[in-house]
């Protein structure tokens, strides 16, 4: 809320600089009462944080999920981690890392004599359904063409009250050579609904965030699906020839618009150096 | 070495000083997680009973980790100083305690003995004390560091200016710089969280933060949040970068899951001393902790998360860091449950911290799926800075539209300075001023419009009709 949504009161200082709002979700020029936040201001913070409080505890609707891959033509098995509700899921990341036997034992069996798998693809509800139910598939639909037909991408597995590594079980339990997690990331007061994305080579048990790679908070007000599905798909095929992701594989692509990005329309005589990548 | 108490008709064993340590921690759903809590409340107390008679020297002969296995063990073990030690020796861990609390360590006996006291010592002691002994010594310690102007002097609270924005805009970072900037925020340092580690956009981001620094003539410092390999590639493409950033913890193999080593930022702190930006001081380094990351890495070796959080603290004073910043309500709830653990752990970070002579701040937060809300970060906060605490985030309103948690806000620094008559950095204060954002009071002077200093760069009006 900015301070120009306020209402009069002698009591409150308004900043004229809140119409900087425009450039940035952030909550600036906030206006003070003495030093402190303004009651209006104030409240809407704690709605804020209600709704992101009720946004972790909604369940993930797996069979629409799946609904929605199949309508892009996109197979998909459900899986379920060894977290059997959302209040052990919270305090027992180990559980949430780990697939089930059961789960484990049906990938090896359906699917990993199938082919040779490239790249398998987890979709996991995460802290966040929301995001999972809104961009999964959006960016599927983006990123896939950028993949195929140069890599065989397995059907997409469909994981509630899964965590990151997770995606080491099922990409082992498929034998591909790469695994996609595509996670809700923990719900912000503004944006209930960031989608993450996890790449990591050789998925096995016991891999660290180390050999992981991350394209954080895609969502159209944030990283939007193309961008993302370019990045991801860079970073894919620099997995793939280096063998390896994770802290040495480097995001140097361009693909972020970095003309649009790095204008400061406000700022007098502003003008930041244009990087050329070696 | 084994251990045990007796209470009644109970006695209690503990194998070895690591699991006694773990048994002696204050309750936190961390260490449940790793199996490694004490059974019932009694045999918490038992532990800690069984801890305070343990002599200090201890754990010099019993490492928790391995020295062989372990270069973080190697580290602390081969800095300990014997000479220092010596007015230590002959204490057992209770007797350390009520050394602390004593007229006797006063801050230049606390200055003393730093390189003295390893981790665990720290640890351990901190699990016999309670909240205001937690504050009352840590309070007594005095620890400066400097790079564009002095943090941790007496009476001084620093804030970090944390301008994230989700897709790195330059105009979104820059409007956050600037409210926060005009609400009093920034003299620890402005550091962006970047979204991605894009090289490019690192770099950009670097000439940016530069550009402000520069072109506002402000004391303060930069940092772009990123690993240190990226630091390393973007001061070797001409970057101008402040301060290198790391995330670092209390084994070998957590810090291999970040993805580096000891030797790795040695390097990384060459190359930055070697850019000689600092006008009024040295440190060159950065870095972010957090309870619960060793056990998350799988790489915590039995320990419990507290000592093994103390542990990354002397990873961080071997670099002589200008700011080392406790991350503490960040990881969630199965390492910290709600804002009681929360508020503990950051004042046993903050004291752990000072007692090793590290300029300690905290990033007191929360994140949506923990049992915390805003009414537990006014606690840490007041108690944090009563315990003379170096520095704490500024973000707007709290709310951090990049990694999606809640810290403390530009408003938050305000009032704790208010209530507790403290001050930024001084070369920061002058500062705010001359800039006329603040009063020679020290009370925020902004108006609804901007202070002539900033008319000059900013065009505000074209905005409005837009």
């Amino acid at each position: 809320m900015a301070s120009d949504d306020l209402p009069e009161d002698k009591h409150l200082i308004r900043n004229d600089w809140s119409v900087l709002r425009e450039f940035t979700p952030a909550r600036i020029g906030l206006g003070r009462a003495g030093t402190s936040l303004p009651t209006r201001v104030n409240l809407q913070f704690q709605l804020d944080h209600a709704r992101a409080r009720d946004a972790v505890l909604a369940p993930l609707d797996v069979p629409g999920l799946q609904m929605q891959l199949g309508a892009i033509g996109l197979a998909s098995q459900a899986v379920k981690s060894m977290a059997h509700d959302r209040h052990t899921y919270l305090q027992r990341p180990d559980l949430g890392r780990t697939l089930q036997s059961t789960d484990a034992r049906l990938l090896r069996e359906q699917w990993h004599g199938k082919a040779p798998w490239d790249i398998a693809i987890l979709v996991a509800d995460g802290l966040s359904s929301l995001a999972v139910e809104r961009h999964a598939v959006p960016l599927l639909q983006r990123l896939l063409p950028l993949l195929q037909p140069q890599y065989r991408v397995a059907p997409v597995c469909v994981a509630e009250q899964g965590r990151v590594s997770l995606g080491d079980d099922v990409g082992e339990a498929l034998q591909a050579k790469l695994v996609l997690v595509l996670i809700g990331e923990r719900p912000g007061l503004s944006s209930p609904d960031s989608l993450g994305i996890y790449l990591t080579w050789q998925p096995r048990r016991g891999r660290t965030d180390a050999d992981r790679n991350c394209i954080s908070n895609v969502r159209p007000e944030g990283l939007d699906y193309a961008a993302a599905a370019q990045t991801c798909a860079y970073l894919v095929a620099g997995a793939f020839k280096a063998g390896l992701s994770g802290v040495q594989l480097k995001d140097q692509s361009r693909v972020l618009e970095n003309t649009a990005l790095n204008a400061i329309p406000f700022l007098a005589n502003h003008s930041l150096p244009t990087i050329i990548p070696e | 070495m084994n251990f045990s108490t007796v209470l009644g008709h109970q006695t209690y064993h503990f194998a070895d000083l690591k699991t006694l340590l773990a048994k002696a921690s204050p309750a936190r759903s961390g260490d449940y997680l790793a199996g490694i809590a004490a059974a019932t409340r009694e045999e918490r107390v038992a532990a800690q009973w069984a801890l305070a008679d343990v002599p200090l020297a201890a754990f010099l002969q019993n490492p928790l980790i391995p020295y062989e296995q372990d270069e973080v063990t190697r580290l602390i073990l081969d800095s300990h100083d014997p000479d220092s030690f010596t007015i230590l020796n002959a204490m057992t861990v209770g007797d350390f305690r009520n050394w602390l609390l004593s007229d006797a360590a006063d801050s230049n006996a606390l200055t003393a003995i730093r390189k003295a006291v390893t981790p665990e010592m720290a640890a351990a002691v901190s699990k016999l004390m309670r909240v205001q002994d937690l504050i009352l010594v840590a309070r007594k310690c005095r620890v400066t560091t400097a790079f564009r102007n002095t943090i941790g002097l007496p009476g001084c609270l620093s804030t970090r200016l944390q301008p994230n924005h989700p897709t790195d805009s330059a105009a979104g970072i820059a409007a956050s710089i600037v409210d926060g900037l005009l609400y009093g925020n920034g003299d620890a340092v402005i550091g962006i969280n970047p979204a991605t580690d894009n090289i490019q956009q690192v770099t950009t981001l670097l000439h940016l933060l530069d550009d402000f620094i520069s072109r506002f003539e402000i004391p303060t410092q930069s940092c772009v949040l990123t690993h240190v390999t990226n630091s390393l590639l973007a001061m070797e493409q001409g970057a101008p970068l402040d301060l290198v950033f790391q995330s670092i913890a209390g084994s070998e193999a957590a810090n291999r899951s970040f993805g580096i080593h000891l030797d790795m930022l040695k390097e990384a702190r060459q190359a930055a001393l070697e850019l000689k930006r600092g006008t009024v001081g040295n440190n060159v380094m950065y870095f972010e902790t957090g309870q619960g990351s060793a056990l998350s890495a799988n790489a915590h070796h039995g320990v419990d998360q507290q000592t093994m959080e103390a542990r990354a603290y002397a990873v961080a004073r071997a670099f002589d860091p200008l700011l080392v910043n406790t991350v503490v309500g960040f990881i969630g709830p199965e390492y910290l449950y709600d804002g009681k653990q929360i508020i503990r752990a950051g004042l046993e970070d903050h004291f752990c911290g000072k007692l090793l002579g590290l300029p300690m701040g905290c990033d007191i937060c929360y994140t949506n799926h923990v049992e915390a809300d805003q009414d537990d970060m006014d606690m840490l906060l007041t108690q944090f800075a009563v315990a003379g605490g170096t520095f704490i985030m500024g973000i707007p309103g709290s709310d951090d539209v990049m990694l999606n948690y809640q810290t403390t806000s530009f408003h938050d620094a305000l009032y704790v300075r208010q209530v507790l008559g403290l001050k930024p950095a001084p070369e920061f204060e002058r500062w705010l001023v001359r800039n006329g954002i603040f009063n020679e009071t020290g009370g925020l002077a902004t108006g609804a419009a901007l202070p002539d200093s900033f008319q000059k760069w900013l065009r505000l009006e074209q905005q409005h009709g837009q």
